[in-house]
């Protein structure tokens, strides 16, 4: 009796895997991630005006940087999400390139874009924060560089899946590309830090004042908004991904159609 | 003969055969490096302030230059694929090609670069410390390199786009390489930078290899 449960049991586990893994055929991702796309936006929407009215109503001045420090509600999620994703496009790649399944790769192929502007996005408000804190559009702070140094890896994935024709290759190339940048930006970043330390005292000081509440709450609402914005535009690049590639397929006919 | 040295011989006799290759690195280092006073101005307080980067920048470069033609030959008429065919394991035959590649492109620089730095004032230990620095790094440029020459194999546009690639990863090493020499003349200890450099030469002589062989084995399917 009791071996029939643990079959029964194997055999329940075995068909909830397959119910997963039925999601890694670009036909069943297709819609679902249709579905998810309004609920993304949704959300982002809802955490976007909490976390602006947070911070440009509730949040007070800074008593050191005055109004100017409000550009950190941009630009610290930027960061944090051009990060992020950069770990979450490898691991889709990763798994692509162990498992094989299409849709992993192609939503990494989907991240980058948005990893990339996200990058862009926290060097431009950095700048712009910058010049009136620090008196410098740019800076050579560790923070700084290994951010431009990731966008530049950004840049170096995009370009080659886009030089290469066989969508195929260039998803496990990309693969490749992005486990190597992951290995290397601890690298990166600590020689960039070290790098920095050595050459100059630190021209840059941040004031260490603890944070107020309502800033922090502010932030991290923005910083939900940012994530949430990019999980739904993931999601809208990779069905576009899919009907590309899936164009002579008889299901993208009738979708499309 | 064993597999690895058999294909360090054979890379190193070809490229031997046709020098002009090697030659053209190597002069591309020479005429980089001679071109930045002519830019900067003579003054010798500036010139050795700026040497160790200057050098190692050209070095960068110069390993760059010649990256796409670690496989391009041997894709080309079809060894390539041979090779990954033979019983011999593709890792060894691809570090072997990446030996080769230092011994070719990379021992020239090591032992160019205390000459140029005579050109920037530099003394003689400071000379010391950035031929250890190039013989511990450019190992590390050739490995990494090999990745990108490997996955842009037979790609449009391949040698600008393995630049875009490999350069971002080159950074550690141009950061500790141009430290140490820096470090030495500031007075200070070049023990920290060396190791730092020579951790991550082991750490890419492990992964490299493989990584490279991945790339290849995508490039060919």
């Amino acid at each position: 009796m009791g071996d029939h449960g643990g079959i029964e049991d194997c055999i329940r586990v075995s068909q909830s895997i397959v119910q997963w893994f039925r999601f890694a055929s670009p036909q069943s991702f297709y819609p679902l991630a249709g579905r998810m796309v309004p609920w993304f936006w949704a959300a982002a929407a809802i955490f976007g005006i909490a976390g602006l009215w947070m911070s440009f109503f509730v949040a007070p001045t800074d008593a050191q940087q005055g109004e100017g420090y409000r550009i950190i509600f941009v630009h610290v999620p930027a960061s944090w999400m051009s990060m992020f994703i950069y770990l979450v496009m490898a691991f889709w790649a990763g798994l692509g390139l162990a498992l094989n399944t299409r849709v992993s790769s192609m939503m990494a192929q989907a991240l980058a874009p948005t990893g990339a502007l996200m990058a862009a996005l926290s060097l431009w408000t950095g700048a712009l924060w910058g010049k009136p804190m620090w008196g410098a559009w740019w800076v050579w702070d560790a923070r700084l560089t290994s951010e431009l140094i990731l966008f530049f890896l950004y840049l170096g994935f995009m370009a080659l899946q886009a030089a290469i024709d066989d969508p195929r290759r260039a998803d496990k190339a990309g693969a490749i590309l992005a486990l190597v940048g992951v290995v290397n930006i601890p690298i990166i970043y600590f020689s960039v830090k070290w790098w920095n330390t050595l050459h100059q005292g630190s021209s840059v000081n941040l004031a260490k004042s603890s944070m107020a509440t309502t800033m922090l709450w502010g932030m991290l609402l923005m910083a939900l908004a940012f994530w949430m914005y990019s999980i739904a535009v993931a999601l809208m690049r990779v069905r576009a991904i899919i009907l590309e590639r899936e164009r002579h397929t008889e299901w993208v006919k009738h979708a499309v159609a | 003969m064993n597999p690895f040295l058999a294909t360090v011989r054979r890379d190193v006799l070809l490229a031997m055969r046709r020098k002009s290759e090697v030659l053209t690195a190597v002069f591309f280092f020479v005429i980089v490096t001679s071109l930045f006073p002519l830019g900067i101005g003579p003054e010798p307080v500036l010139l050795k302030k700026i040497a160790p980067g200057i050098l190692w920048v050209a070095a960068l470069l110069a390993t760059l230059l010649g990256l796409p033609r670690l496989f391009a030959a041997d894709h080309g008429d079809g060894t390539l694929e041979q090779m990954v065919l033979s019983p011999s394991p593709l890792g060894l035959l691809v570090a072997g090609k990446i030996l080769a590649h230092w011994l070719l492109c990379g021992l020239p620089l090591v032992l160019l670069a205390p000459v140029l730095g005579l050109q920037f004032d530099l003394d003689a230990s400071a000379l010391g410390v950035l031929t250890l620095a190039l013989l511990l790094g450019t190992p590390l440029l050739s490995l990494i390199g090999a990745i990108g020459a490997a996955l842009t194999l037979g790609v449009r546009g391949g040698g600008v786009l393995l630049a875009l690639l490999v350069l971002p990863l080159y950074i550690p090493a141009l950061i500790f390489g141009a430290g140490a020499v820096e470090a030495h003349i500031a007075g200070l200890d070049v023990g920290g930078h060396l190791s730092l450099l020579a951790a991550m030469l082991v750490l890419a002589a492990f992964f490299a290899p493989w990584a490279t062989t991945a790339g290849l084995r995508i490039a060919l399917e």
